[in-house]
């Protein structure tokens, strides 16, 4: 958690921007540690001493499981926004580093390779130390996960380097439709179960506490059980947390310029020397890491790893969360993420209960999720194309024409004349416009 | 995440080296940059064909030609955008040829665009830090624990932005973005992002398009100041003949991939061939004939 508390050593653009982010950031950081730390109070302590009449609403419409699966889009969602906010490359197949990251949870933290009769027993939560397969600490795990889907990145990032635009976003969607698939029907490759199919690897150990349980008296172990969900919800905040501190550190520093020039104009970064390749296989690397991260998360969340859980749509689904909460932007794309992914899993049940319990109606409401989910972007466009919460240089382009272009208007052959402008630091675009 | 190597990494950001940048250059290369009979096809055509062209150090010198006559093919392969079918690039001794961009960018190679391609929603600071890039070393885990160095070093950066933003003479739009300045701030800026890549070799892409013939007059006085404080040749791309003639020591005509004079600008203004190419054979008969 002190990761968020110390936005201070973040490079300040300017001098004289200085202040107003640093103060915004911490404003932000702050209110958002408070925010978990209460809601976990809150969700271990007071929720289960409650009477029904109030305890039931809460769990029905703010679950602690959906939450902590809120927690983990955030998480994807950062992911993606390294990549396609800071670096703009448009990246349709981000679910791939999601199964990865689950899927290798699921091998080291479970009994599926049996064939290692006695187990490898490192750091883990189980009891038994003779159970067969592997058995890692979960903590080891999220490092592995990272590492492997890190590589993944790499290797996928690869041969899209030369790719722009539409391209670029087919052959990333052709990847994150060949990884699922991949897990999905590798129970038999050469007559080797790999991957057990759509019935995925169930279950994974739960989560060791270590050290921790002795210093802050948390329970043992954190598994699927009602009374550790708040401890669960705990741990993926400070995962987010981390995520969060990652991504606004490397925006701030040299890697992150090189991504938004690539972003603005790819040709002149290069000729300004960033190197292309290195810097875009950078970007996806961080923003697979994440995805690793939240891969090996959501195996603990929903005990394995099933390969069901991993379509399209949820690639489309955190795209949305980043566009929706607003490209580049950190705390847009956490707003988007959280409220979307609410909104899927719990949101629209509940509504759809109240509604039909007001008009005696039966409707599916959230079979219409992506229906709504359509239209709400398709409103978002109209109205609010800069996302929620937008990136300060978004929210420029959308709203105010490109002074050149204005210029531009007026005079092809004079435009020195755009110079006589210099006087005035912030120019409207109506004054340019009435420019000869 | 910083190619190997020393650069100029050992030069503190904020100061303008003194004497020659690359101390590794080898003795007798007196060129800052040369290429020896380049040639480059595109399919049949021959866009540009056994060029030798030579920038001697801290010079000011300029390529013209008319239209479709190479020039931009020929920078395009200077700075490693294309690969030329022969010949040999060699900049400050060092051979270049077939280089990816950014490392000829760093080996003290930079441009400005005919077309100004800044990175419209960055700050002026953060256009120029971005071309320091290169000379800076901060790996993703400096950026990411703020290590001491990569705090120094990014102070320096944007030390040294000021100062390169201060010599353009647009201290004031620091903070602002790229796609706010006026026009003629924003040629100004990318002048500023290509020095902070430190060259040895400055090529300027038609700089004065769009100017007035006043801004021009003052322009000529800058292109000297960059040579003088910032210690670097130039290479123009021109059209206009005033700026050209005022501006160059040198001068070499290209015309449908050749080269076809080269010598002083009073060598130049006089010279046959050149009228013949800018104006048509019967210009220079008709030139002749009243004469």
């Amino acid at each position: 958690m002190t990761a968020l508390t110390s936005p201070v050593a973040k490079p300040p653009r300017s001098a004289r921007t200085r202040q107003r982010r640093l103060s915004s950031q911490a404003v932000w950081s702050l209110s958002l540690v408070t925010l978990v730390i209460a809601a976990f109070i809150f969700y271990n302590q007071i929720l289960p001493n409650l009477a029904d009449s109030v305890a039931g609403p809460v769990s029905r419409w703010a679950p602690i499981t959906a939450i902590n699966e809120c927690l983990i889009y955030v998480i994807m969602a950062l992911g993606l926004n390294v990549v396609v906010g800071y670096a703009g490359l448009l990246d349709l197949g981000y679910v791939a580093f999601w199964a990865i990251g689950s899927y290798v949870g699921a091998y080291l933290m479970s009994d599926f390779i049996f064939q290692l009769k006695d187990g490898i027993h490192i750091g883990s939560s189980t009891t038994v130390r003779t159970l067969p397969g592997i058995h890692l600490s979960f903590w080891a795990v999220l490092a592995i996960g990272a590492a492997v889907c890190a590589l993944f990145g790499i290797l996928i990032g690869f041969p899209t380097l030369r790719l722009r635009g539409d391209y670029l976003a087919i052959v990333t969607l052709g990847f994150g439709e060949i990884i699922p698939q991949f897990f999905t029907n590798g129970d038999r490759i050469g007559g080797l179960n790999l991957t057990n199919g759509t019935r995925g690897i169930t279950p994974v150990d739960p989560i060791n506490t270590g050290y921790l349980s002795n210093i802050l008296g948390l329970p043992r172990t954190v598994g699927l059980s009602p009374a550790s969900l708040p401890y669960k919800f705990l741990f993926f905040s400070v995962l987010a947390a981390i995520c969060v501190f990652v991504s606004l550190r490397i925006r701030g520093g040299r890697l992150g310029r090189s991504w938004l020039a690539i972003r603005e104009d790819e040709l002149a970064a290069n000729m300004m020397g960033v190197p292309l390749v290195k810097a875009k296989l950078s970007a996806y690397a961080v923003g697979a890491i994440f995805g690793g991260l939240g891969g090996v998360a959501y195996a603990e969340h929903v005990g394995g790893a099933l390969a069901d859980s991993f379509k399209y749509s949820n690639s489309i689904f955190v795209l949305i969360m980043v566009v929706l909460g607003g490209m580049g932007n950190v705390w847009g794309v956490i707003t988007g993420a959280f409220v979307l992914a609410w909104i899927n899993n719990t949101g629209l049940q509940e509504f759809g209960n109240t509604f039909n319990g007001w008009f005696g109606t039966h409707v599916e409401i959230p079979s219409y999720n992506f229906l709504i989910f359509g239209t709400l972007l398709v409103l978002m466009m109209l109205f609010r194309r800069e996302g929620l919460l937008p990136e300060r240089r978004t929210q420029q382009i959308l709203r105010e024409p490109a002074r050149t272009e204005m210029e531009s208007v007026g005079s092809d052959v004079e435009a020195g004349q755009a110079s006589e402008g210099d006087e005035e630091p912030e120019q409207s675009p109506e004054p340019a416009r009435a420019a000869p | 995440m910083t190619a190997p190597g020393d650069k100029s990494g050992a030069v503190p950001l904020g100061k303008a080296p003194a004497g020659p940048r690359h101390t590794s250059t080898p003795a007798g290369a007196e060129d800052a940059l040369r290429a020896d009979n380049v040639v480059i096809r595109f399919g049949g055509l021959v866009a540009v064909n056994d060029v030798s062209f030579v920038i001697p150090k801290l010079s000011v010198v300029s390529l013209i030609g008319p239209n479709g006559a190479g020039k931009t093919t020929f920078f395009n392969i200077l700075t490693g955008l294309y690969r030329p079918t022969s010949g040999r690039v060699t900049l400050d001794g060092r051979d270049v040829t077939g280089r990816p961009p950014h490392r000829i960018a760093e080996m003290g190679l930079a441009r400005t665009f005919q077309n100004i391609r800044l990175f419209n929603l960055m700050t002026a600071e953060e256009n120029v830090m971005v071309a320091m890039h290169s000379h800076l070393q901060a790996g993703i885990v400096g950026t990411i624990f703020g290590s001491p160095r990569k705090r120094r070093e990014e102070r320096e950066a944007r030390e040294f932005a000021a100062e390169l933003l201060d010599f353009v003479g647009i201290a004031k739009t620091r903070y602002e973005y790229a796609r706010n300045l006026s026009y003629g701030d924003q040629r100004r800026l990318e002048v500023a992002r290509a020095l902070a890549l430190r060259p040895s070799v400055l090529l300027l892409d038609e700089p004065t398009a769009g100017m007035n013939p006043q801004e021009s007059g003052v322009f000529t006085d800058f292109v000297y100041r960059i040579r003088d404080q910032r210690d670097l040749s130039v290479l123009l791309i021109e059209h206009d003949m005033t700026v050209v003639m005022r501006v160059s020591e040198r001068i070499t005509v290209l015309d449908r991939g050749e080269v076809i004079a080269e010598g002083s600008p009073d060598d130049i203004r006089t010279n046959e061939r050149v009228v013949e190419a800018y104006l048509g054979k019967a210009a220079t008969d008709q030139a002749r004939g009243g004469a």
